[in-house]
């Protein structure tokens, strides 16, 4: 087992400082573009709390008055990965808005296909936006990809004039004004800011268990000032985030050698040419993480991460390869931690990889919660309910 | 399969045509931004996974833009470009390069001349796109099929036999849906096609697939007809 490195070097730790940043911070010109009239930029709503990015600056992050901006993938195919992060924005009593005004950013397919623009990409991000703005609510995107392709698109709005008029004459025949978050905020860094509250209400004990962490490209690579730090993890030289929540959860993370490593995900290559995803998830991810670990469980902050490094084990299993690692997102490990249920709230029968041996290893009974959700599955099939609501959930 | 970087495979096709091509890559805005040579240390091929799978090399990619070497762009921008991850593992490049996305322009530049490498590259990803372009939603839950995705083994057979009641088991009340991921209002989708027809997205999906197209922009031109827009996509 390798543990957890804090990065030194004669006994020195290194300490980000914001004046010897590489780069300007791209806040003052979104601010600056207002002064001159060319957007108008949604605040963080009061009140936040603050976080240390890879330069040292410090990141807003909404507590509350959260405009969930939901994933395709996950939404349609681990549904429990947001469920877990509304569940978590319920048990706190915070207000929040799970919109119909919202689309998928779109940018899985532009990743994948290339069939679409800058000036589309930018317009419908803008639209979300905008949607968000009318109901007063601000943007906490689910999706590690729509998270990096906001961040780009703010930077070429920032920097383009030319895209920045296209984009406000677009939204202008749709009705809607150009607007601009001060921050673009994933909700993996909602968790990990909320992580000692979280654990203060943490009802199942998970210091027995041993996790890797998978960061999520998209997240860290791209605009890559925006994202977390801390000098207490990883000497800060590496991204904090998912590692420092679960580490406030008790739980033991233990370093691999391709941790920098993407998933395999490929965007093109999930739908249409898996060969790459399976191999490069089972040979580069799961095997080094189970002969460098042996972990309980791999957790992760994305759409793709999640889909890949869990499914892609079926296929690695047949081929006789280390496999059988499961699979998470922070939020569901957080939900779980503060006890929610995990089929009715986590919906981890929706997961391939098996996942009954880590929670039985954190005492939880899952043959009777499989039986608890499925007496409401019986009901909805009985037509005795049309469907489980957040108080059957509990 | 090796990748071919001899100047013979291609020969067909004129100088003229390939640095016709080349200029619409320089032409895109982001192109200065992510191009700025290469020192060729290999730094991007070493983060790069695409790298470990195929016989493939951001490397030569980003070095055959600097040194605008037409014939060799044209080679990669066929045989190359569509082996990336687009995870941007690359943007740790010392000559401040993003070699995906001096891969995204050149895969745009593909798309929208109908390059039939493009073509080939997106076989089988016809009815993503068409999800996408009409519901706004890259995937749901109903693509959980076990012909789509043979290799996830047989759980996939059982979330696509339970799939209305397990959505129905989903306490947010926008997650009942099997057609899409969430709810999305009637408007939401009309401003979505809106910003399709005002961005000329559509003729690109018509240079890589005409019959998709057509699809598409029967369903969006009702949409739009019975939302009270005279637009057609012609
Ligand atoms: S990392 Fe940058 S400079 Fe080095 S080989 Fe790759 S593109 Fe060239
Ligand atoms: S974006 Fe493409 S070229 Fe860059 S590291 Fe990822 S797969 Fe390789």
């Amino acid at each position: 087992m390798i543990h957890l490195p804090v990065v030194k070097a004669n006994g020195r730790t290194f300490k980000a400082n914001p004046d010897e940043a590489p780069t300007h911070d791209l806040r003052d010109e979104i601010f600056q573009l207002e002064k001159e009239g060319e957007w108008e930029v949604m605040r963080v709503p009061e009140p936040y709390m603050e976080v240390m990015t890879k330069y040292g600056r410090t990141k807003k992050i909404p507590v509350e008055k959260t405009w969930h901006h939901k994933s395709c993938g996950q939404c349609g195919h681990i549904p429990g990965y947001s469920t877990s992060i509304f569940w978590l924005n319920r048990e706190f009593g915070l207000d929040y808005h799970d919109p119909t005004d919202q689309t998928s950013c779109t940018a899985w397919n532009y990743y994948a296909s290339a069939t679409s623009n800058p000036a589309a990409q930018a317009a419908v991000a803008m639209r979300n936006f905008a949607a968000a703005h009318e109901v007063g609510y601000f943007p906490l995107i689910h999706c590690g990809t729509s998270f990096g392709h906001y961040k780009e698109v703010r930077h070429a709005l920032v920097h383009q004039h030319d895209l920045r008029r296209k984009v406000r004459d677009i939204l202008k025949r749709l009705g809607k004004k150009l607007v601009i978050p001060e921050e673009i905020v994933h909700y993996s860094e909602w968790v990990l800011a909320m992580r000692h509250r979280i654990a203060e209400r943490q009802v199942i004990d998970m210091s027995n268990i041993t996790a890797t962490v998978h960061p999520a490209c998209h997240y860290h690579k791209l605009i890559e000032e925006d994202a977390i730090y801390d000098s207490e993890i990883y000497g800060a030289q590496r991204t904090a985030i998912v590692t420092s929540t679960l580490e406030a959860l008790g739980i033991t993370v233990g370093d691999y050698s391709t941790w920098y490593d993407c998933c395999g995900f490929g965007f093109r290559h999930i739908l249409v040419s898996r060969d790459f995803s399976r191999s490069f998830s089972v040979k580069r991810k799961i095997e080094k993480m189970i002969e460098e670990v042996n972990p309980d469980i791999t957790v992760t902050h994305d759409t793709g991460c999640v889909t890949t490094l869990d499914q892609s084990q079926f296929a690695g299993k047949a081929h006789g390869c280390k496999v059988g690692l499961p699979v998470m997102a922070d939020s569901q490990v957080a939900a779980l931690a503060m006890g929610a249920h995990p089929y009715k709230v986590l919906q981890l029968h929706w997961h391939n990889t098996d996942n009954k041996p880590f929670l039985e290893k954190i005492g939880i009974d899952y043959e009777q919660k499989w039986r608890e959700f499925e007496a409401e599955v019986a009901k909805i099939k009985a037509g005795e309910k049309e469907f489980m609501t957040w108080d059957d959930a509990k | 399969m090796a990748l071919d970087l001899s100047y013979n495979k291609y020969s067909d096709v004129s100088y003229d045509e390939k640095e016709r091509l080349f200029e619409e890559c320089k032409a895109d805005d982001r192109w200065s931004h992510v191009l700025y040579g290469c020192y060729e240390c290999g730094i991007c091929v070493a983060a790069c996974p695409s790298a470990r799978f195929y016989d493939f090399s951001p490397r030569i990619i980003a070095q055959a833009a600097a040194r605008e070497d037409v014939d060799l762009v044209y080679t990669l921008m066929n045989d190359s470009v569509w082996d990336c991850s687009q995870c941007f593992s690359c943007d740790r490049c010392p000559r401040q390069n993003s070699p995906g996305q001096i891969i995204t322009v050149m895969r745009e530049v593909a798309v929208r001349n109908g390059l039939q490498t493009a073509k080939k590259a997106l076989e089988g990803y016809g009815r993503i796109i068409y999800k996408i372009m009409s519901t706004g939603s890259q995937v749901s839950p109903d693509m959980l099929q076990p012909n789509a995705f043979p290799d996830w083994g047989g759980h996939v057979g059982e979330i696509s036999d339970n799939l209305e009641v397990w959505r129905k088991a989903l306490p947010p009340e926008t997650l009942h849906t099997t057609e899409t991921g969430w709810v999305v209002d009637d408007k939401t989708i009309i401003e979505l096609y809106l910003i399709w027809h005002m961005t000329g997205v559509m003729d690109m999906i018509e240079s890589i697939d005409e019959g998709l197209h057509m699809i598409l922009v029967d369903v969006m031109e009702e949409k739009l007809e019975e939302a009270g827009y005279d637009v057609t996509f012609d």
